[in-house]
């Protein structure tokens, strides 16, 4: 990796996160030229510039896209998404949607830090009611978007909240996100000390709590009732819900055969007997 | 020359594509045949109307004239009023009152075999009877339309059939009806295609393996296309939440090694503007098929405009290089898309295949195409090493692409980037980035051989120009001018514009510019691009292709 000048705030989040990644990654084993990362537009969209992988850094609320036609086109890659709220639930709130619909084998790590770092402390989508900024002078009046609650309510196939300052449990969570088959969805709490005054270290350790070895993650009615609970804040698997098939796995049902880069062989007798056969119709 | 123009007219979702596709069968085995149809933006009860040309010779202009008029529903005749002259015969759904219309009731007819619903096949007896065309062809061509309905159906159509025919053979002889087009023998090896169909050929000869779109008109077909033939041809497809994902995953196809395609139009194509500027910035291939139709917004859905050619241009926020293909007929629309994806990997840009609804909709035959005319070429890296850098600075600009799975980390950035991939600010690294992503297509016309088509008097006096959909129709207009010295300058391929054009504008004393659009993009980019000024311009802009006729006249009156 290049030295690059990391352009985070000391203090920020985003370090504790860039780690747990990091472990989990050299601790699975996976070859990091077989990793892609995937990123949009923000600060935690920067965070693949600052590790050793190949990615993708493109455009605002994207990334979910980009890394399903990826991974459909190369399943052996490894394709993590990382990006902060405001790219993946704002900007790119439909591809959330639809790319946890889809289910492609891609791991999706949101860091959450309740605001705009990057053009300077606007709210953003899960900013708190009340939350005041430059633009939002009487407060953020909007509900705050509760990603985990959508994920459940969508049958994400792997959905779980982290704190960006407990880097060992983030990390394992991420390892088992990665091994996943399907689209898992990783929520990061993550501070920003520069323009979230609100949401501090200490705010998210009062308010967190780790789901013990009671909670069932399979259960879905309970896992949507813990991803509404106001005055705490789960951690952990919040569900992982029965094996769903991934897009790379419906694409091979529907009859694709992998690799589907470079045809194997000469095409042109076959295109012609098509374009024939179609008169018969 | 003997040609003869067929009109059905009726209400959408009334059985009117039956008839259509029936005749268009049954003729092409027999005729050069060219049909093409205008459809409001409905599912049912819209105006519908296909024109159906059958003719000796290989002809594939779109003409007004209507030589017989089928009327599918009572306003069968008001859709097409100002196409209907004192030789148009009328059959159908009319009320005689007008000049040579017989009311005929297909549907009565139909009873008589027992089911109504063969009413379409009762019509499509009606006309072969009239023509006197041969039956047997028409049995097959039954036969395997039917084909999954069983035996019992194919059998009460083929009733049908006769029953219509005989009706037909009655007016032939009551209005003692002639009109003999020649059976052509080879059109039976022929293919029958239209420009969709044509599109979805050419992605597939270029190495598409990869299409995720969202469905709007007219661009539709071709994902389509892509779909039917996905399990064949070993491709991806995917209907995306919209357009805006349709791109990226695209994009993200190309990067990992993929050869992928959108077809797209009008606003669906607004919808991936910023995405076309991604494509810019992180050098990524990229094919966009544009089906055109008439905005601004929503506009008309189901008409045709050369509308989005300075669109298509100027698309995507900054500065970077793109190639436009504006292919004018089947042939050109399967070749040029095909190159699309060479020419989009060989440079790292995006490659528009410009088509609209007119070519799109528009089926004709043509000899079996020699795909032996080309080759797929791959321009990725196999292989890497750790000194591998994707925006290594080189005299053409190109750097060499590689697919990340490699010991090089493939790395892109849509925020400008130094030759790793990594974002920068770096004055001196942006001036150099910039020059080498802009420098890429220098001389690409020449290195490509970017040509447009002549036609026409080779002295000539007066020039014709025109880009993409319109050139069967302008070719055959300038064949009907006589006593003019005229030149025809077709441009599939619009930039960038092939560089020895000036050649051909110097021997010109006029140059008439045709666009079905109102601003006359072509001549302001032949202006803006060479200098040239094309003072003449005939132009269209009411959603409907041009005719044969109407370029004449039009042409007649500049000359
Ligand atoms: S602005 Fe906030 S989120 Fe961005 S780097 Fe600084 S602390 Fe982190």
């Amino acid at each position: 990796m290049k030295d690059l000048n990391n352009a985070w705030c000391p203090g920020c989040g985003n370090f504790g996160i860039l780690s747990s990644i990091d472990k989990a990654i050299d601790e699975l084993g996976i070859k990091r030229e077989n990793i892609v990362m995937v990123s949009g537009i923000g600060q935690a969209a920067k965070l693949p510039h600052y590790t050793n992988v190949n990615f993708f850094n493109g455009l605002h609320g994207r990334s979910i896209p980009v890394a399903t036609g990826i991974k459909a086109t190369k399943p052996e890659l490894t394709v993590i998404v990382v990006s902060g709220d405001g790219c993946i639930y704002g900007e790119g709130g439909n591809h959330f949607i639809h790319g946890i619909r889809r289910n492609p084998d891609i791991t999706v790590i949101v860091h959450n830090n309740m605001v705009y770092g990057l053009t300077k402390g606007q709210a953003s989508p899960t900013s708190q009611i009340g939350f005041r900024t430059p633009i939002q002078v009487c407060g953020v009046f909007e509900e705050p978007f509760n990603a985990i609650a959508v994920a459940i309510a969508l049958n994400a196939s792997f959905v779980a909240r982290c704190f960006s300052a407990d880097i060992e449990k983030t990390k394992e969570i991420i390892k088992l996100a990665i091994k996943h088959k399907g689209f898992s969805f990783v929520e990061i709490l993550q501070p920003c000390v520069t323009f979230n005054k609100v949401n501090t270290y200490a705010w998210f350790r009062e308010r967190t709590y780790y789901l013990d070895s009671s909670y069932s993650p399979d259960d879905r009615i309970k896992a949507f009732e813990t991803s509404l609970e106001k005055d705490r804040i789960s951690l952990g698997i919040l569900y992982t819900g029965f094996q769903r098939k991934t897009f790379e796995q419906n694409l091979e049902d529907c009859g694709i055969v992998y690799p589907v880069i470079r045809r194997k062989s000469n095409i042109k007798n076959d295109l012609l007997k098509s374009l024939k056969k179609n008169h018969s119709k | 020359m003997n040609s003869l123009n067929i009109v059905v007219s009726g209400e959408a979702g009334s059985g009117i594509q039956t008839v259509e596709t029936l005749l268009c069968e049954i003729f092409r085995r027999q005729h050069y045949v060219f049909s093409t149809k205008e459809y409001m933006s409905r599912v049912r009860g819209g105006a519908n109307t296909t024109t159906i040309r059958i003719s000796d010779s290989r002809i594939n202009g779109f003409c007004e004239k209507t030589d017989i008029l089928l009327s599918l529903d009572k306003k069968g005749i008001e859709r097409i009023r100002e196409r209907i002259t004192s030789n148009t015969l009328i059959f159908g759904d009319v009320t005689e009152t007008e000049k040579n219309s017989f009311s005929i009731d297909f549907s009565k007819i139909a009873l008589e075999t027992g089911n109504k619903v063969f009413s379409n096949t009762v019509a499509t007896g009606f006309i072969l009877g009239l023509l006197n065309k041969d039956k047997e062809i028409a049995g097959s061509v039954i036969g395997s339309f039917f084909a999954t309905k069983g035996d019992q159906v194919i059998k009460g159509n083929i009733e049908a059939l006769n029953k219509g025919y005989l009706t037909g053979q009655e007016f032939r002889k009551k209005l003692l009806f002639e009109a003999h087009i020649e059976t052509v023998k080879e059109v039976e090896r022929e293919l029958f295609i239209n420009g969709a169909e044509a599109v979805g050929t050419g992605a597939i000869l270029g190495g598409c393996n990869f299409i995720s779109s969202y469905p709007m008109t007219p661009s539709t077909p071709v994902f389509t296309f892509l779909a039917q033939h996905s399990k064949d041809f070993n491709i991806i497809v995917e209907q995306a939440e919209d357009e805006i994902s349709a791109i990226n995953m695209v994009l993200g196809s190309w990067y990992a090694g993929g050869r992928a395609m959108v077809s797209t139009s009008g606003g669906g194509f607004a919808l991936m503007v910023e995405s076309i500027s991604l494509s810019g910035m992180i050098e990524s291939p990229v094919v966009i098929h544009l089906g055109q139709r008439p905005g601004p917004a929503t506009g008309l859905p189901t008409r045709t405009e050369q509308g989005d050619l300075l669109f298509s241009l100027f698309s995507g926020h900054g500065e970077f290089p793109r190639v436009i293909f504006a292919p004018g007929d089947l042939n050109e629309s399967i070749f040029l898309t095909a190159k699309a994806f060479n020419i989009a990997d060989k440079y790292q840009i995006p490659v528009f295949i410009l088509t609209d609804q007119y070519l799109i909709d528009t089926y004709y035959n043509i000899p079996e195409p020699d795909f032996s005319l080309f080759d797929i070429e791959y321009y990725y890296l196999k292989e890497t090493d750790p000194s591998y850098r994707r925006y290594k600075f080189t005299d053409n600009g190109i750097s060499e692409r590689a697919i990340p799975g490699n010991s090089g980390f493939v790395c892109l950035d849509s925020d400008e980037h130094d030759e790793d991939g990594h974002i920068t600010e770096d004055r001196e690294i942006r001036r150099k980035m910039v020059e080498k992503r802009n420098k890429k297509i220098m001389n690409i016309a020449e290195i490509e051989r970017f040509e447009p088509c002549f036609y026409g008097h080779e002295n000539y006096e007066i020039l014709v120009l025109s880009w993409g959909s319109t050139k069967n129709t302008v070719l055959e207009a300038i064949s009907q001018i006589d006593g003019a010295r005229l030149g025809y300058l077709h441009f599939p391929i619009i930039y960038p514009l092939p560089s020895n054009i000036d050649n051909f504008f110097r021997k010109a004393k006029k140059t008439i510019v045709i666009e079905n659009n109102y601003t006359s993009q072509f001549s302001k980019l032949l202006k803006m691009e060479k200098g040239i000024e094309v003072k003449e311009k005939i132009l269209k802009y009411d959603g409907h292709p041009f005719s044969v006729e109407q370029i004449t006249n039009a042409l007649k009156e500049k000359i």
